[in-house]
């Protein structure tokens, strides 16, 4: 504790996290990941939207390690350019839900009184509806482009950050030291992001990865459905729609599947171990 | 100089299940009327529910009350606009039961400090700051090398020294102590109360100090007021009290502090039953249903507070026992019993 006692929060955070085995395993694809839609001009072996006429429908082989599909466009190269899609979609739709969310939800906590029953009326509401269908019709009445969607999913992400949010500032805003910083003359801004807010961020950070997970299939089901990413965008959910259409050339929607799946699966690794990792610094 | 008037003051708490629950309504304070001397002690004493906390924090502006008044150097507390609330809270603090839930587990010991002084511009730049930071962590007897840590890197007693450097951070002259000592173990509340004191002594400070613990409030406290389900039934000087209580209520209280000699025989009133609840309080006098000496009157007639003795108010409607000339016949009522 010693020589971690100067140590920034976020550091003790991810020390821990690295030292959590399938926190840091899921932390690592997400760095791969990143690392990959960053790079994916050097990485991706061909342009993913050019059509090799020569190679249609090809089985995975050394020249198209994961095949190609229906127009002969190189699938590994789809898969590493759709990491983009992807991380746009987890990084800002769901950074989006969560500062949307957490301002309403902080807002409706601590205001209380007729503030927070309005609030949480539309919230509720919000949430009467299953998350995709909700999604499927904000994309409907903005149109169908990648950029709709990320909004659509980021409204859709709204009422569980606000409720969550909200929930904690219910049991924070009346502890001691809260009080304390009201009696020091806090303002209710400082007293919101500087008492409240650090106390939240955890779970919020937990909710968040798991979310993120949530959020890129609700992508792929977007895109899958045609109201994602527009073609020639890679995208691994409108892959996979392609793929259904030839069910003998597997290689179609089996990688992108999986591109997908491992994704899903790491960030419920880090939301996981993020949530072991700040359960353990609060029990201290 | 009166630096503290409260004047009839209440605060009703309404509780409400669901939307179109049944409302309770729980009062914590009734009609309470105390005075706070500049520069005084004054305690605050009672059972646990007797609205000890909820008077302090009306007193130190955290809540708001339902009725009465709160004067501070004359000005109602209760009705300050902004800019005067603000500068309210530079001459009151208050320092908390629970040093485990009064500091900020994610707030560093220097950003602790620092922030009332941010908030007050009390010091400006980095270098002030420090310096102010380094004299208050000296001034609670820690060393300022612990600047850096964080809450959950201290033991309770270190904690609770923490909140008071936090609260001396923006030289308030007048501090409540809500049951300040009464979460540490016995070994540091006293090392505590001796702190308190000597702060108290030093910077001139008045201090209201809610405890239940009584032997602590003997030794600190210049007058002592003993709450009852949220109503003053007596005022008085510590030293008379301690020597001789007027109010049945307090003379029992006096009897529960245990004495370190198993061989002691003293005669004490032993309350039957528990407090009843601030929901449904008794009539008339809130202490008759465990009062030895209760009458029929006593479930008609709220008794005021009235002198009883130099410097003493007691509320009780038996002018025999108020008068204090026949203080052992009390004790030695059916209701009394002798500690074999």
């Amino acid at each position: 504790m010693e020589t971690l006692g100067s140590a920034p929060r976020w550091r003790l955070a991810l020390t821990a996290l690295l030292h959590h085995r399938l926190g840091a395993f899921g932390l690592c694809v997400c760095a791969l990941v990143v690392f990959t839609a960053l790079l994916a001009p050097w990485i991706a072996p061909y342009d993913p939207s050019v059509s090799d006429y020569e190679a249609i429908l090809s089985p995975p082989s050394l020249t198209h390690w994961l095949g190609t599909d229906d127009l002969g466009r190189d699938i590994l190269s789809r898969i590493v350019w759709g990491t983009q899609v992807s991380l746009q979609v987890s990084l800002i739709a769901v950074s989006g839900a969560i500062v949307l969310g957490s301002v309403v939800g902080m807002i409706s906590g601590y205001a209380g009184g007729w503030i927070d029953d309005a609030i949480m009326r539309v919230i509720d509401a919000m949430l009467a509806f299953p998350t995709l269908i909700l999604a499927l019709g904000i994309v409907a009445v903005l149109g169908p482009t990648l950029v709709n969607a990320m909004i659509a999913i980021t409204i859709v992400n709204i009422p569980n950050f606000a409720r969550l949010v909200r929930a904690q500032v219910l049991s924070i805003r009346h502890m001691d030291f809260v009080s304390a910083a009201r009696g020091l003359g806090a303002s209710r801004v400082r007293i919101m992001f500087r008492h409240i807010w650090p106390s939240v961020i955890g779970n919020v950070l937990v909710y968040g990865s798991l979310t993120a997970s949530t959020a890129l299939i609700t992508e792929s089901s977007l895109s899958f459905l045609g109201l994602g990413a527009q073609p020639p965008t890679p995208s691994w959910g409108s892959m996979l729609s392609s793929g259904m259409q030839y069910w003998d050339a597997w290689w179609m929607s089996v990688f992108p599947g999986v591109a997908l799946f491992s994704v899903v699966l790491a960030l419920n690794f880090v939301g996981d171990g993020l949530r072991d990792v700040l359960d353990a610094r609060i029990t201290e | 100089m009166t630096l503290v008037e409260v004047r009839e003051l209440h605060k009703q708490f309404v509780l409400r299940k669901g939307l179109f629950g049944k409302v309770s309504r729980v009062n914590a304070v009734s009609d309470v009327s105390l005075n706070v001397v500049q520069g005084e002690v004054l305690a605050l004493v009672g059972e646990s529910g007797s609205g000890k906390s909820t008077l302090g924090r009306l007193v130190a502006r955290l809540d708001t009350p339902t009725a009465g008044e709160i004067l501070y150097n004359g000005a109602n507390v209760a009705s300050l606009n902004a800019r005067q609330l603000f500068a309210f809270r530079r001459h009151v603090q208050m320092i908390f039961q629970d040093p485990y839930a009064s500091l900020n587990p994610h707030m560093r010991v220097r950003d602790m400090l620092a922030e009332p002084l941010q908030i007050h511009g009390l010091a400006r730049g980095r270098n002030a700051i420090g310096a102010r930071i380094e004299q208050l962590m000296g001034a609670v007897g820690l060393s300022s090398t612990l600047a850096s840590r964080f809450p959950h890197e201290f033991s309770g007693g270190q904690r609770q020294r923490l909140s008071i450097a936090r609260a001396l951070a923006v030289e308030p002259e007048f501090i409540v102590a809500d049951e300040a000592v009464s979460a540490l173990d016995v070994s540091t509340q006293a090392q505590v109360v001796n702190l308190l004191s000597d702060l108290k002594r030093k910077l001139r400070l008045t201090v209201l100090f809610i405890s239940h613990n009584l032997a602590i409030v003997q030794n600190v406290a210049d007058r002592v007021a003993v709450l009852y389900l949220g109503r003053i039934l007596e005022v008085a000087p510590t030293e008379d009290l301690f020597a001789q209580a007027r109010h049945p209520y307090t003379q029992a209280l006096l009897g529960a502090i245990p004495v370190p000699d198993p061989t002691a025989r003293r005669k004490r009133i032993v309350l039957k039953g528990e407090i009843p609840s601030p929901m449904r309080p008794p009539s008339g006098c809130v202490f008759r249903t465990r009062c030895p000496h209760a009458l029929a009157d006593c479930a008609r007639i709220v008794p005021p507070l009235r002198p009883v003795g130099a410097g003493r108010l007691a509320a009780c409607i038996r002018d025999d026992l108020m008068s204090g000339s026949a203080p052992q016949a009390i004790a030695s009522t059916t209701s009394s019993r002798a500690i074999p």
